[in-house]
């Protein structure tokens, strides 16, 4: 039962520092909406579990957060990557490249053939 | 890292938990608005905009909850909920809660409370490095297991063996210690010089003695036990070079020993001293066949076992017999355990003490489970509406755990309260009688041991019936009103536990009962002599001018009897040597008349002797079967004669008539003595153990025709008095204005010796009483729940019994008929098991008797009687909630749910 959830919360983890240190500071909606963006709107996020998400990276220290005001002058809370949470993103990137580099090389022959 | 940081900030988020609430619901609010707008500018209306951003966002409250548990840490926080509940809960059933705490309580601390004994007593009894490796040193002589070694034979044990690291000697004896102050009696031993070392005990201040510091014609030194130097010298550090004045011989003070060597075997107390044996001048030290009274005690080396030990001995003890025949022959070393010279005779007593008390924490246990078991059915219902409404079943199990846990603890804790009393009260019962008593406290293992039980058996007894429940489909009990669910299984399991509790109980009522007969017994049993009345205590003059000559040593036994016969109260004086009845023994070794001598001393008979005056008989108030008793008239310048028992007449002149018969005493220099009268045998052992020592024959020698030893002037009188415990004051002024210089001591009347003798019987009794009123009382309280429960449970079935015309004596029938059906399969199970366990009590020895005395382990009258309380307990124990359910008001059973 580790794999499935596991994974996912690394890929989400991966996400939102991805898409925090593109866009900079950004309120947990406009995260939400800037990663299916980004997905092609190929993926149908659950935002409820975005929140929790940024709560644990919060906790971790990867990213940090302030009250500010958006766009449309609502009070809302604003996260943004901190050199942990850098660290945190260049690493897992370099992970997740050598994973798919590898599992690329299995696949391609079974392809080829 | 970063986990623990994001722990640590949960952790603390337990605090900050409603401020964090309101944040995360102005977050999500937020959320919510902005997605609504996006939704609104895409053209949606605004239900369908707030639904699919509802929808998407996966529920409002869901979302937040996951937020906020993960700001928190939920499993702490259901605990605190759990906590909270299980007190609010446990605060509604006073009574439930009072009933199981205290159960627990009663059963934990009796078990913990032994358990402290038994870790002290039996665990670690001897209080010295290494104790494993010593060893109790005695002579095996054909007539004694466990005799005394001779000073020449214990010099050539010493030189040949090779198993010991270190083999000591130690004897006891008293000394009159005068000079400083009032005359004193002390005790002391002569040692070896290497005594402490081979226990492995260091002085306080000083030092022990030096090697070869024992050998005759050594300064004399001495040195002092804790107790003694702190009462007679008030802990002084500076009297090391002092001198002692004992029997007018002055001894230099090198050292003292700690006051807690006290080492059970033997009796070596904080009081005494000691003396190099080389010291002691007394015939015989040097003569290879004497016995003194000498046992030695070694230090066996690492790693040699006693067998090995044990062998060796026995190769230099032949050696020995073969140089030494008239001495030595049959005269080898007996090697024991000090452990179990110790603990031996108290350890399958404390065994059984162990069995009783398992079987009242067992009753106990059950009590807790069936008053858990009934509780749990109750909230059937409420477990059920909280499956229905989503609670896992783990969270209610959790719940559950919490809650017996919360019961479970104070019961433990309580219990370990009880325990350390009860240790204590246990302890001062019968002080001499365990080793270490002193030392018996609840420790650290105890502690630990009483926690665990608790906890293990709250645990066990609240989450089984619940983890039950919980595992049932919780549709069932809904649809029924919620006590009224009579699970089959769960009504066997208490039946079963109460008929559990009513056997165990049966069995330590059983066990109790022949106690107490068999110290009833034993309180009817006669001793031989009239013990009411009579006071005995010693008497020494050993440093006296006067006595220095035979003759002056007679006129002053005269004084000294005249001195006490004057005291106001005393009706009868004797002064004896050797031995009394239940105190010291003294043999004499004999042959008949008819008899040629033998050769060896195991050809010889041996008898018991008391050396006595002729106030003797009327002190103690011994019967006259034949013959006559001494008079004043049989003193040194008369023939000798002798009197003997009835147990000696009839074992050695079976069919003749013993009077006028020659007996030859081997001790007094083979001198003949002719048999004037017979009395009736006197216990000499005990009031219980007599039949056991395999000598009971008995004589009786007159003291003016006994030679005084040169041990000095030493007696032990018995006074026939009006008041026997408080006479003993004006004794000693009458002793002080004879002569001040006399000392007298330890007083202690008959009775006293003799209660003495009963202290660990008595003890057991007790104990076992205690715990069988104790199992009983939690018998009746179990079997009372039972039938408690069951009346609430079919309070509904009995009320339409009485609407249709039952009347409430039927009712009462019904339920006290259920009762008395426990009861009686108990009594049945529990009589089955009172046998085999009472059998097996008769095989136990208490202090060299059986366990249950005079009385059989099946008496019928015991049993019966047991039973018979048992089952009047039980009725009774089902009589209140019979007459509870009988007087219930029918239509109100059937109106309300």
């Amino acid at each position: 039962m580790t794999g499935k959830t596991d994974v996912w919360q690394g890929t989400l983890a991966l996400m939102v520092l991805k898409t925090l240190e593109t866009m900079g500071p950004q309120h947990g909606y406009g995260i939400a909406r800037r990663i299916e963006q980004t997905s092609g709107d190929r993926l149908a996020l659950n935002y409820g579990t975005l929140y929790p998400m940024l709560l644990k990276l919060e906790q971790e220290g990867a990213i940090a957060s302030e009250w500010g005001v958006s766009d449309n002058n609502r009070r809302a809370k604003f996260y943004r990557l901190t050199r942990v949470g850098r660290r945190q993103l260049d690493r897992a990137t370099e992970d997740w490249e050598q994973t798919t580099a590898i599992v690329a090389r299995f696949l391609a022959p079974a392809r080829e053939a | 890292m970063a986990a623990l940081r994001a722990f640590r900030i949960r952790l603390l988020g337990l605090l900050r938990a409603r401020r964090a609430a309101a944040e995360i619901d102005a977050e999500l609010e937020t959320h919510l608005a902005m997605h609504i707008d996006d939704n609104l500018r895409a053209g949606l209306s605004p239900e369908e905009a707030r639904r699919r951003a509802l929808i998407q966002l996966g529920g409002l409250e869901q979302a937040a909850q996951a937020v906020r548990e993960r700001s928190t840490l939920p499993w702490l926080e259901n605990l605190a909920q759990d906590l909270r509940f299980a007190f609010r809960q446990l605060r509604k059933a006073p009574g439930f809660t009072a009933v199981v705490v205290i159960t627990l309580a009663l059963g934990i601390g009796a078990n913990t409370a032994l358990f402290s004994i038994i870790d002290t007593v039996l665990l670690h009894p001897i209080a010295l490095p290494h104790p494993g490796e010593l060893v109790s040193v005695d002579a095996s002589k054909p007539n004694f297991e466990h005799g005394s070694i001779s000073w020449p034979n214990f010099l050539d044990w010493q030189r040949d063996s090779r198993s010991f690291s270190g083999l000591a000697a130690y004897a006891h004896q008293g000394f009159v210690m005068t000079g400083d102050g009032d005359a004193e009696r002390v005790r002391g031993n002569y040692v070896t010089a290497n005594f402490f070392q081979v226990l492995g005990i260091q002085p306080v201040i000083g030092r022990v003695f030096a090697p070869h510091e024992d050998e005759i014609g050594r300064p004399p030194t001495i040195l002092l036990g804790g107790g003694f130097w702190k009462r007679r010298f008030g802990a002084d550090p500076h009297i090391l070079g002092r001198t002692i004045l004992l029997d007018n011989r002055s001894y230099t003070i090198v050292g003292v020993i700690p006051a807690s060597f006290d080492l059970a075997f033997r009796d070596f107390l904080p009081e005494d001293i000691y003396i190099p044996i080389g010291q002691w001048q007394v015939d015989g030290l040097l003569e290879r066949g004497a016995g003194l009274g000498i046992h030695g005690v070694a230090r066996l080396r690492p790693g040699v076992p006693l067998a090995q030990a044990q062998a060796g001995m026995n190769a230099i003890s032949d050696h020995l017999a073969a140089l030494y025949p008239d001495d030595d022959q049959g005269v080898g070393a007996a090697l024991t355990p000090l452990r179990t010279v110790i603990v031996g005779d108290v350890q399958p007593f404390l065994i059984m003490l162990l069995a009783a008390v398992a079987f009242v924490l067992l009753i106990a246990c059950c009590n807790v489970a069936n008053l858990l078991l009934a509780r749990s059915t109750a909230r059937a219902q409420e477990f059920a509406v909280r499956l229905a409404l989503g609670a896992g079943r783990r969270r209610i199990i959790r719940q559950v755990l919490t809650e017996s846990t919360v019961l479970a603890l104070p019961g433990g804790m309580l219990g370990l309260g009880i325990a350390a009393v009860g240790a204590r009260a246990a302890v001062a019962l019968v002080p001499e009688a365990l080793p270490r008593s002193s030392d018996i406290q609840v420790s650290l293992p105890v502690l630990g041991f009483a926690l665990l039980t608790s906890l293990l058996v709250g645990i066990l007894f609240g989450v089984l019936p619940a983890w039950k429940i919980a595992a049932q489909h919780p549709q069932p009990a809904l649809r029924e009103s919620g006590s009224r669910t009579v699970h089959g299984s769960r009504h066997r399991t208490q039946d079963a536990l109460v008929v559990f509790q009513m056997a165990a109980a049966l069995v330590l009522l059983a066990a109790a009962g022949l106690m107490i007969r068999s110290l009833l017994t034993l309180g009817h049993t006669s001793p031989g002599f009239d013990p009411n009345g009579v006071l005995r205590f010693s008497v020494a003059a050993n440093h006296l001018p006067e006595i220095a000559t035979p003759a002056g040593a007679r006129a002053y036994r005269r004084r000294l009897d005249e001195t006490l016969r004057s005291v106001p109260g005393i009706s009868a004086v004797s002064l004896t040597e050797g031995g009394l009845p239940m105190a010291g023994d003294n043999e004499e070794q004999f042959w008949l008349q008819n008899e040629v001598k033998p050769a060896g001393a195991t050809g010889l008979h041996l008898s018991l002797l008391y050396i006595v005056e002729p106030d003797y008989r009327q002190t103690m108030r011994i019967r006259l079967l034949r013959g006559r008793w001494f008079t004043s008239a049989d003193d040194a310048s008369a023939p000798r004669v002798v009197v003997i028992d009835d147990d000696m007449a009839h074992r050695y002149f079976a069919n003749s008539n013993p009077l006028g018969k020659i007996i030859h005493l081997s001790d007094l220099a083979d001198s003949q003595a002719t048999v004037v009268g017979v009395v009736g045998h006197v216990l000499q052992f005990g009031l219980d153990n007599d039949a056991g020592f395999s000598i009971r024959s008995e004589m009786y020698l007159p003291l003016e025709q006994v030679d005084a030893s040169t041990g000095g002037f030493f007696y032990d009188v018995v006074a026939r008095a009006d008041h026997p415990e408080s006479v003993f004051a004006d004794i000693q002024i009458a002793l002080h204005r004879m002569n001040a210089a006399q000392v007298a001591w330890r007083p202690l009347t008959m009775n006293q010796i003799i209660d003495s003798t009963l202290a660990a019987r008595r003890f057991s009794m007790i104990v076992l009483g205690a715990f069988a009123a104790l199992a009983l009382l939690l018998a009746s309280v179990g079997l009372y729940g039972v039938i408690a429960y069951l009346v609430g449970q079919r309070a509904q079935e009995m009320a339409v019994r009485m609407a249709l015309g039952a009347d409430r004596q039927d009712v009462l029938r019904l339920v006290l008929r259920r009762g008395a059906a426990l009861a009686a399969i108990g009594v049945a199970a529990g009589t089955v098991a009172a046998l085999a366990v009472t059998r097996f009590m008769a095989g136990i020895a208490l202090a060299s008797s059986s366990l249950i005395y005079g009385v059989h382990p099946w008496d019928p009258t015991t049993l019966l009687g047991t039973i018979a309380i048992l089952m009047l307990v039980a009725l009774v124990a089902s009589y209140v909630p019979a007459r509870r359910a009988a007087s219930v008001d029918p239509m109100q059973a059937l109106r309300s749910e």
